[in-house]
Parts: C-alpha cells; sequence; structure tokens
C-alpha cells in the first residue's frame, strides 16, 4: 500500500513534471514525451533550474523571513492540485447526473470536463502543456485498474465463459486488427484517403492499436446499465483480456514495423506469430507464478496485519513491471495475478485487511479512472496533434463500427452451437454496441515512433475521435438502446430465500437428470482438477485455519452468537428494561443450547478466532460478506432498526451455508477450478447417501411385511457371476473402488451384512450409533409415497453394493456401474435366498 | 450396445417422440440405449430399482423425489415414452421455439413446466400447494444437519412468508411462479444434450 502510494505520487510528479504550465517549456514537453519516465523527470528539473524567477530567488540577501518557494513543491503541488480537480470533476459530474442529467455515462461527461479545463489551460497558455502521457498511463494509470477489475472478477462467472471471453479476446481483436487495417489499406490504394504516407504494415500496426475495446470505458457504462451479468462478464472479461492481446498484436506489428516491409518472410511470421502466444502465455503464467507467490505471502502475514493488504498491491504491481520487464504481456500478467491469488488471499488475510484492500483498490482504480477521462478529454484540447483526413477518420470509424459487429455476429454464431444458453440476439447487438475504445488505444498511439510512422499525428487523432465517437455517442445511446431492444436486466439482488433455496434445488436436480441421463464422464477432468485444488493447492496456499473454516459451522455459531446479543440488547432497550421474551422469529433460537452442550471447550477459541472464521466462507461474495457481517466489537445501537435485517442475512447465511452443494455446479461451470473446490465435502456426501439410504430403509420397513421377494431379474448371468463373486463375502467390491471409498461404509453397513434383510434388529441399530447425527434421531418426515412404499426395498447386500460408488467422488461410468450392479444384483439374490433358507 | 438399442426403437415411434419432445433423431436414440442400459429387466420400462441403481442419486439429496417425478401418479414402471417426456422439461430453450406459434401448445420445456416439475417435487400429496410441511421435508433434505428443527422450521416460515401472497401459509403454483420470476428458470433448469 506504502509502496503503491509512493509510486502514485513519483509518477505524478515525474508526470507533471515534463508536463509543466509554463508556456516556454511546452516544447521541451513535446521532447519529453518521446523520452523515458526518467529521462523527462531530469529534464525538467533543469527546466525548473532556468527558470527565470528562481534565478531571482537567488539574488535575495539577507534573511528572509518567509519565503516564497513555489518552485520547490511546483511539481508535487501541480499533481495533487490535478487530481482535486479530478476529484472535483468527478464529484461535479456525480452531481450533475444525479439531478440534471442521467442520459451521458460518466466517462463521457469526464471527457466534456476535460475538454472545457483543456480549454482554459490552454487559452492561458496557448498550448496544450497538460498531457496524458504514455508511460504515465501504462506505468501509473492502467495497472490499478486491471488489478482492481481482476481481483474482484465474479470468478464463477469468468470461468464458466471463459471460453467464450478467450474467443472473443484472441480471435476478436485479430479478426478487428486484420480486418480494418486492410480495408483501411484498401480504400487507400483505392485513392480515397488522398496523399498519405502509410504503408500496408503500418495500417495494420493501427488496425491492431484500434482493435481493443477498453475495459475502462466498457466498465464505466456497463456498470450504469446493469445489464445481465453473462453479457456483462462477456464484454467486460474480453474487454479485460484484448487489452493483453492487443497491446501484443500492437508489438508484433510494431516490430514488423521496424523491420521493414521488404525484410519480411514467412519465417518472420511465422516468429511474430510465435512471440505472439509466447507473450501472451508467458505473461499470463507469469501473473500465476505472482498470485502464489502472493498467496503464500499473505499465508504468514499474521502478525502484521497492519500492511498485509499493502501486499496485494505491491505483488500485484511487481507482476506488471516484471511482465514489463521480460517483454511479456503486463496486462495478461495482472490480470491473472488479480483473479488468481484473490480466493486464497481473501481466505487468508484478516477481515480488516480484506476491507482495506477492497476500499483501497476502488479508491485506486476509480481515481485512476477519472484521471484518465479527464486528461482524455484535456489531450483534445492541442492544436499541434490535429491533422485531419476526412476519408482516413471516417473510414476508420465506419470500419471500427462495421467490424465489430461482424465479428461479434460471426464468433457468436461460432459459439452458440456449443452454448448451453445461446447468446442472444439481442445481447449480441449490445455487445457490438459496446465496443467502446478507451484510453489503451490512446496511449498505445501516442507510443508510436514518429520516425518510422510518419502519420503519427493523423493515427492519434484518429484514435482521439473514435475514442470519443464511442466513449461519449455510443456511450450516451447505450442506455435508450439497453432499454428500446429490452435486453435482459441485471437480476434485482435482493435475495430471497426461496429463491436461494429453488436454485439449490434446480442444481440438485440437473445433477440427477445428467446422471440418470448417463452423461457422466465429460467433465472428470473438471472434478480431477477439484480435488486437485482442494487437496493440494489449498493446502499449500491457505491458512489451515482457513482451510478448517470450510466447516462452516463455527463461523455460523459465532454470527448467530453476535446477532443474538445484539437483538437482545436493541429489544430489552425498546422495552425499557432487559426483562423480555428474545423473539424467536429469529433464526437463531436454540444456538446457546446447542452451543453449551456441544462446543463448550472449543468455545473459548472461537471466541478469539472469530475475525479469521469470518473470512472464507464464499469467496466470489467477499463483498457481500464484508457488508453483511456486523461489526464484531460493536454491539450497534443501531441494531434495533437493522433488525429485520439481520434477520434476514442470518436466516439467508444459514441456509447458504447449510445448503448442501450439489454436484452440478462442478459440472457446469467447467473452469471454475478455483471456486467451488469446496463443494465436494466427503462428510456431506456421506452424509446425504446415509439419509437416503435410510429413507429407502423405511419406505421398506413400513412395508416389508407385505412384499413379496425379490422379482427376478438377471437369471442369464448367474452361473458366470457367482464365481465372481464368493456368496456372502462382501469384498467383491473392494477391487473395483478402491480402499479408500470402502472405508466410508463402516459407518453402519456393520448393521447391515451382518443383520440381514429379514432380520428387523439392525434397523434399531441404525437409530444408536454413537455419533448419530440429528436427523437418525428425529422421525423423518419423508413420507415415501404410496408407490415407492409398494416397491420391493433395498437389501442390505444392495445397500453394500451401492456405498462405495456413492461415496466415491471420482468419476464412474455410470455405464460400468450399471454393469457391476448386475454381477451384484445376482450376488444379492443368492444371500437373500440363504436367507430365506435360514 | 447402442446400434443394438436404437434397432428394438421403431421408427414411428421416434417420430412421436420427437414430436412430443423436441428432442432430435440421434439424442432419441442415444438415450434410448441409456434406457436400454437402465432397465435392468428389459421389459422396456423402468421400475423405482433401476433409477435407484444409478449411484450418483444416492448422494442427491433430492435423488428420491427427482425419482418420483418420473412415475405418473399411481404407477410404478416408466417407459420409453415417459421417460423422455420427463427429460424433455431439462431441454434448454431454443431461440426459435420461443416465437412458435402459440396453437400448439406449450412445449415440455417452457418456462412454467419447468417450474412445475421444479414445483411438484414439493409438492408431495398434489394437491397443488407447497404446504409449510411439505417445505420442512424439503428442507431437512437439502440442508445439512447442523441446523436444528427450530432454526429450519424459521427459514420455513419466513420462506413461506416470501412467497404467500393470500396468507393461507401455503404456496401456492402461482405465488411459486410470481416469487421466482426474477431467476432465470430457463437456464438454470436445462441441461445440455448431446446431439
Amino acid at each position: 500500500m506504502n509502496f503503491e502510494n509512493d509510486c502514485r505520487f513519483k509518477r505524478k510528479l515525474t508526470k507533471r513534471g515534463n508536463c509543466n504550465t509554463l508556456s516556454h517549456q511546452g516544447l521541451q514537453d513535446k521532447q519529453a514525451e518521446q523520452n523515458s519516465v526518467k529521462d523527462s523527470y531530469t529534464t525538467h528539473n533543469e527546466s525548473v533550474f532556468q527558470n527565470p524567477h528562481h534565478q531571482q530567488e537567488e539574488n535575495l540577501t539577507g534573511l528572509p523571513i518567509v519565503t516564497f518557494k513555489w518552485h520547490h513543491v511546483e511539481t508535487p503541488y501541480l499533481v495533487i492540485i490535478w487530481v482535486f480537480v479530478a476529484g472535483l470533476a468527478k464529484l461535479s459530474v456525480v452531481e450533475l447526473n444525479h439531478h440534471v442529467i442521467s442520459v451521458v455515462p460518466e466517462s463521457g461527461l469526464l471527457i466534456i470536463l476535460g475538454f472545457i479545463l483543456g480549454g482554459i489551460v490552454w487559452g492561458a497558455d496557448r498550448a496544450q502543456t497538460f498531457k496524458l502521457l504514455p508511460p504515465t498511463f501504462f506505468y501509473y494509470l492502467l495497472p490499478q485498474i486491471i488489478l482492481d477489475a481482476s481481483y474482484f472478477m465474479p470468478n464463477k462467472l469468468f470461468f464458466s465463459n471463459l471460453g467464450a471471453i478467450l474467443i472473443y479476446a484472441i480471435f476478436g481483436t485479430c479478426w478487428n486488427a486484420a480486418t480494418v487495417g486492410l480495408s483501411l489499406w484498401g480504400c487507400y490504394e483505392a485513392g480515397v484517403m488522398g496523399n498519405l504516407d502509410i504503408g500496408l504494415l503500418q495500417f495494420l500496426l493501427f488496425g491492431s492499436l484500434i482493435a481493443a475495446v477498453d475495459p475502462v470505458a466498457v466498465i464505466a457504462v456497463f456498470e450504469e446499465v446493469h445489464v445481465n451479468e453473462v453479457l456483462f462478464i462477456l464484454v467486460f472479461g474480453e474487454s479485460l483480456l484484448n487489452d493483453g492481446v492487443t497491446v501484443v498484436l500492437y508489438n508484433v506489428f510494431d516490430a514488423f514495423v521496424a523491420l521493414g516491409g521488404p525484410r519480411i518472410d514467412a519465417a518472420e511470421i511465422f516468429k511474430g506469430i510465435f512471440s505472439f502466444v509466447v507473450v501472451a502465455f508467458g505473461g499470463s503464467f507469469l501473473g500465476i507464478g505472482f498470485a502464489i507467490l502472493l498467496s503464500l505471502l499473505t499465508r504468514c502475514t499474521k502478525h502484521i496485519q497492519i500492511i498485509e493488504a499493502g501486499f496485494v498491491f505491491v505483488v500485484g504491481y511487481l507482476a506488471y513491471l516484471t511482465a514489463e520487464m521480460l517483454s511479456l504481456s503486463a496486462i495478461l500478467s495482472i490480470t491473472f495475478c488479480g483473479i488468481c491469488c484473490q480466493k486464497y488471499v481473501n481466505a487468508n488475510m484478516d477481515e480488516k485487511s480484506v476491507t482495506t484492500v477492497r476500499h483501497a483498490m476502488k479508491l485506486l482504480a476509480n481515481g485512476s479512472e477519472t484521471m484518465i477521462f479527464l486528461f482524455l478529454g484535456v489531450t483534445a484540447i492541442d492544436t499541434e496533434i490535429w491533422v485531419w483526413n476526412t476519408g482516413f477518420i471516417l473510414l476508420t470509424l465506419l470500419f471500427v463500427f462495421i467490424y465489430r459487429i461482424i465479428g461479434t455476429f460471426l464468433f457468436t454464431w461460432m459459439l452458440n452451437k456449443f452454448r448451453l444458453v445461446p447468446i442472444e440476439v439481442i445481447d449480441q447487438v449490445v455487445m457490438s454496441y459496446g465496443g467502446l475504445r478507451g484510453a489503451v488505444a490512446y496511449g498505445l498511439a501516442a507510443l508510436l515512433d514518429e520516425d518510422k510512422i510518419p502519420e503519427k499525428n493523423l493515427m492519434i487523432s484518429t484514435t482521439l475521435i473514435v475514442v470519443y465517437f464511442t466513449v461519449i455517442l455510443q456511450g450516451i445511446t447505450m442506455k435508450p438502446l439497453v432499454q428500446w431492444l429490452k435486453v435482459k436486466r441485471a437480476a434485482h439482488s435482493d435475495l430471497k430465500l426461496i429463491e436461494k433455496l429453488n436454485n439449490r434445488a434446480f442444481d440438485h436436480i440437473l445433477a440427477a437428470v445428467e446422471d440418470i441421463c448417463g452423461r457422466i464422464g465429460d467433465n472428470w477432468w473438471t472434478r480431477g482438477w477439484n480435488r486437485f485444488e482442494e487437496n493440494y493447492i489449498s493446502w499449500l496456499l491457505m491458512k489451515p485455519k482457513a482451510r478448517k473454516n470450510r466447516d462452516y459451522l463455527f463461523s455460523i455459531f459465532h454470527k448467530l452468537n453476535l446477532e443474538d446479543a445484539i437483538n437482545y440488547v436493541s429489544e430489552g432497550e425498546r422495552q425499557g428494561s432487559l426483562a423480555f421474551s428474545r423473539s424467536d422469529e429469529a433464526a437463531n433460537v436454540d444456538f446457546k443450547k446447542q452451543f453449551g452442550s456441544e462446543f463448550a471447550d472449543v468455545m473459548p477459541n472461537i471466541m478469539v478466532d472469530m475475525s479469521n472464521y469470518e473470512l472464507g466462507i464464499e469467496h466470489f461474495s467477499v463483498t457481500s460478506i464484508v457488508k453483511d457481517t456486523i461489526p464484531s466489537v460493536s454491539l450497534d445501537i443501531h441494531g434495533q432498526d437493522r433488525k429485520n435485517a439481520m434477520d434476514d442475512i442470518n436466516a439467508h447465511h444459514l441456509l447458504q451455508q447449510h445448503l448442501y452443494r450439489s454436484r452440478k455446479h462442478q459440472h457446469r461451470h467447467k473452469y471454475s477450478r478455483s471456486h467451488f473446490s469446496i463443494n465436494q465435502n466427503e462428510d456431506e456426501v456421506q452424509e446425504i447417501f446415509q439419509r437416503t439410504m435410510r429413507s429407502r430403509l423405511e419406505s421398506f420397513k413400513s412395508t416389508k411385511m407385505g412384499v413379496n421377494p425379490a422379482k427376478k431379474i438377471t437369471k442369464h448371468h448367474k452361473k458366470e457371476l457367482t464365481h465372481k463373486m464368493p456368496n456372502g463375502h462382501p469384498d467383491g467390491t473392494g477391487h473395483l473402488y478402491g480402499d479408500e471409498e470402502v472405508e466410508g461404509l463402516c459407518v453402519f453397513l456393520p448393521h447391515l451384512i451382518e443383520a440381514g434383510i429379514e432380520n428387523p434388529v439392525f434397523l434399531p441399530d441404525m437409530d444408536s450409533p454413537t455419533h448419530s447425527p440429528p436427523w437418525l434421531m428425529e422421525t423423518e418426515a419423508v413420507a415415501p409415497s404410496q408407490r415407492a412404499q409398494r416397491r420391493l426395498p433395498w437389501t442390505p447386500n444392495r445397500l453394500r453394493r451401492l456405498a462405495p460408488m456413492r461415496i466415491s467422488t471420482c468419476s464412474t461410468d455410470s455405464f460400468l456401474m450399471a454393469d457391476v450392479s448386475l454381477t451384484l444384483e445376482e450376488h444379492e439374490e443368492h444371500s437373500q435366498t440363504d436367507h430365506v433358507e435360514m | 450396445m447402442g446400434s443394438r438399442a436404437s434397432s428394438l426403437l421403431r421408427e414411428e415411434d421416434i417420430e412421436e417422440i420427437k414430436k412430443e419432445t423436441g428432442f432430435s433423431h440421434s439424442q432419441i436414440t442415444r438415450l434410448y440405449s441409456r434406457f436400454h442400459s437402465l432397465d435392468k429387466g428389459e421389459n422396456g420400462a423402468l421400475s423405482r430399482e433401476d433409477f435407484q441403481r444409478i449411484p450418483e442419486l444416492a448422494i442427491n439429496p433430492l435423488g428420491d423425489r427427482i425419482i418420483n417425478a418420473f412415475f405418473p401418479e399411481g404407477e410404478d414402471q416408466v417407459n420409453f415414452r415417459g421417460f423422455m417426456r420427463t427429460l424433455a422439461h431439462f431441454r434448454p430453450v431454443e431461440d426459435n421455439e420461443k416465437n412458435k406459434d402459440p396453437t400448439s401448445g406449450e412445449p415440455l420445456n417452457s418456462r412454467a413446466n419447468k417450474l412445475l416439475f421444479a414445483f411438484r417435487l414439493y409438492d408431495l400429496d398434489r394437491d397443488d400447494k407447497i404446504s409449510r410441511d411439505e417445505l420442512l421435508q424439503v428442507l431437512r433434505m437439502m440442508v445439512g444437519v447442523n441446523i436444528s428443527d427450530e432454526q429450519l422450521g424459521s427459514i420455513a416460515d419466513r420462506t413461506i412468508q416470501e412467497a404467500d401472497t393470500n396468507g393461507d401459509m401455503s404456496i401456492s403454483f402461482s405465488e411459486f411462479t410470481k416469487v421466482l420470476e426474477k431467476v432465470d428458470v430457463e437456464q438454470k433448469m436445462s441441461i445440455r444434450f448431446l446431439h
């Protein structure tokens, strides 16, 4: 954090360093633009010392009591003034948006405000001395925006749509770059643009820099529009990743341009493609590496909680700079760093640090965003950069717009063949229309080398026009368009218990239907990954405490305890005395009793360490959790007002924590590797299994007297199977399912195997194991349907046969299972006859 | 196995099923071979046992409820036709089906039918109302053992309150539809059947 601030500070120093207000430095500043940050800083320093005022000061004699030392503080002062102005601009824009016009998106308004400010500066100086310079932008303004976007990326959504996002980001960007570049070149050859000094390669270079959809602009516009989450993640994920892709593409073409047309042969092109792959994937892997580093680091920062939040920023920025140093894709690096580390970092760090990170990240990102848009506007008021070429500019606008649409529809058409829920036409329209260009394109254009690209200024002005056009015009029209097209909006966020319950029920239903259809196996590697992640990666990257916390019990007890206390006090205050009856509306009625009896011994620890337990609950919902959590120190005096809300949260939370998770999640979200690792809880599986078996047994129990012997199902396999499966010996499954799974049986199988089907003794046995869970104690209300009651009950041997399969979470081929069950059924029939004979 | 199984399926059956459920020809034959492999009795119909033999269903908290959903009222066998009819609820809604003329009747995979399927899972006694008891049963099936009965009861109460508009302390199907109107049921109740 400190470091980051430091960086920001220095950055601004240098930034303003080379864009001084004084008009006579305009030329110097122009030079400085070309130089690296450091160089320009020195340039500026020199200029400070050459300043006439400064010299005057030195001529003073005697001891001044107070001196006016503007030049000592000039640079930081200007920086801070601009930050202040940006803050004011944001404030005024937001206020304006609230009260006067809600049609223009904030980003557009900021640009317009930038025009005005730029006009003032230009009016005073006759030159634009403040500009958005590429180094400033790429080193100091962009990283935190990208880090923010990736760190708070809804991982589940992102990874479940990763395929589509990658297609759009990689192929869509290449498509845009190639088509825009080629079309412009074609038009140029046809003579539409008059006489320009641009070759094919330069056109392609320009195409690549204008191809990127800008995440900053997209977030700014789409967040206000509230489109549905899939559409949002598609546009947003695409814009985030294609920035990286664009920069890489830009660098490749830049290298080609530097190489010169004639020297490019097949080998060079191949090398270009190869370097594209290396740079993009290298950057991504580097980011993942830094994510691992960061996660490991936060494992052991317990004693420096004050600064642990800073590591997120420092390491993120390091990932960015390191990638830049290795000429890998810095944007992709910091993106993947943020995406991969969020789960572990949030679980490892103290809750307060998580909040700190959240706020600081938002602060930095929002600030940068404001600065960027403001300066995009300010930059425009400069006569030097404007070169007008009607043909070039209008055609660029046209092609950018058209090819974006064509590309979106083309790739969506291909994607829809593989998507469960196809992307609708309306969504596609919005996606194409959401192709906002932004500061990245401008930054890249400003980076162009004038020696190699003689028409640099034309490209800059064209880029600026495209940016203004897309951000302001498309931004303004986006909202009406979304309304007019009736695009599915984001669902209302006030969660209802019933929705939550049903969502989970839907998952279970789908999982069951998939199993019935036998569609098992196509996602086995996802499950494999999840197991791996759970067993090894989490073990490596997460604090033991955070991992233990996956047993949500403790955190819930804590929460309930706390809320109960708050309710208690506030209720008491309301009634004027502490002698009142507790509201039994709250979902926390009995917890004290349970807490006292079951957890008395652990309790002190829990109470001490509670802050840690609050964390790793559902990693994607960190924000909501932080919001929902009642501060653990204070008994809020506003508890009264919040009582209902808290009850809701309370109940929601209870439900959320305790609803069985569905395998469906793992099925469906192929890529949600970091996310759903915790779902497949062995205990949970066993619990459900036992419960299912119990209810099946219940249905048997109630009808067993009136039931006929098993109907003969499989006669023909009898002989060959008997020798495979020695009679009455349960080990037959061992070789198939492995030992660990068989172990899972021991909970209740002993009763069953010994007891046999006709022996009612085993049923009472079931009810009194030492660790009998509540549902075994209570009479379960699941009344088997009448039809179910008529069915043949499960025999013990069948149960045994089923058990190992249930408990296994690894992929099972149900066809194989089906065959195996034949075997076992045969065997079971045997044992049943045995019992009868006995 | 697939070819042998599908040969048992008559072309005209396929056509009828296709018309009724909207599955494609290859989906039908694929599912038929699955049906066939589940059908241990080889009598052309599935019994509850056949379903219960699917291992994963035993670790699905709603497994038995879902099995029940395959069986028409009062029967304990389901033939391929019925099997497909139930599965058809889970077909994704396709674009060209949305604009289908309303006269041809509602397809099985419509939003309403998907919701009805879910509703029926709760509604054991088929009185078209989810009572508190029925809800409690399902909740008990779906939550872990760590929640006490009182807690669960209060959850059930709150859930019913959320949905109940006419104050009869139960959820009718129309209330159920209403309260879930913001949920993307079309997506959440669809799986991708292999083509």
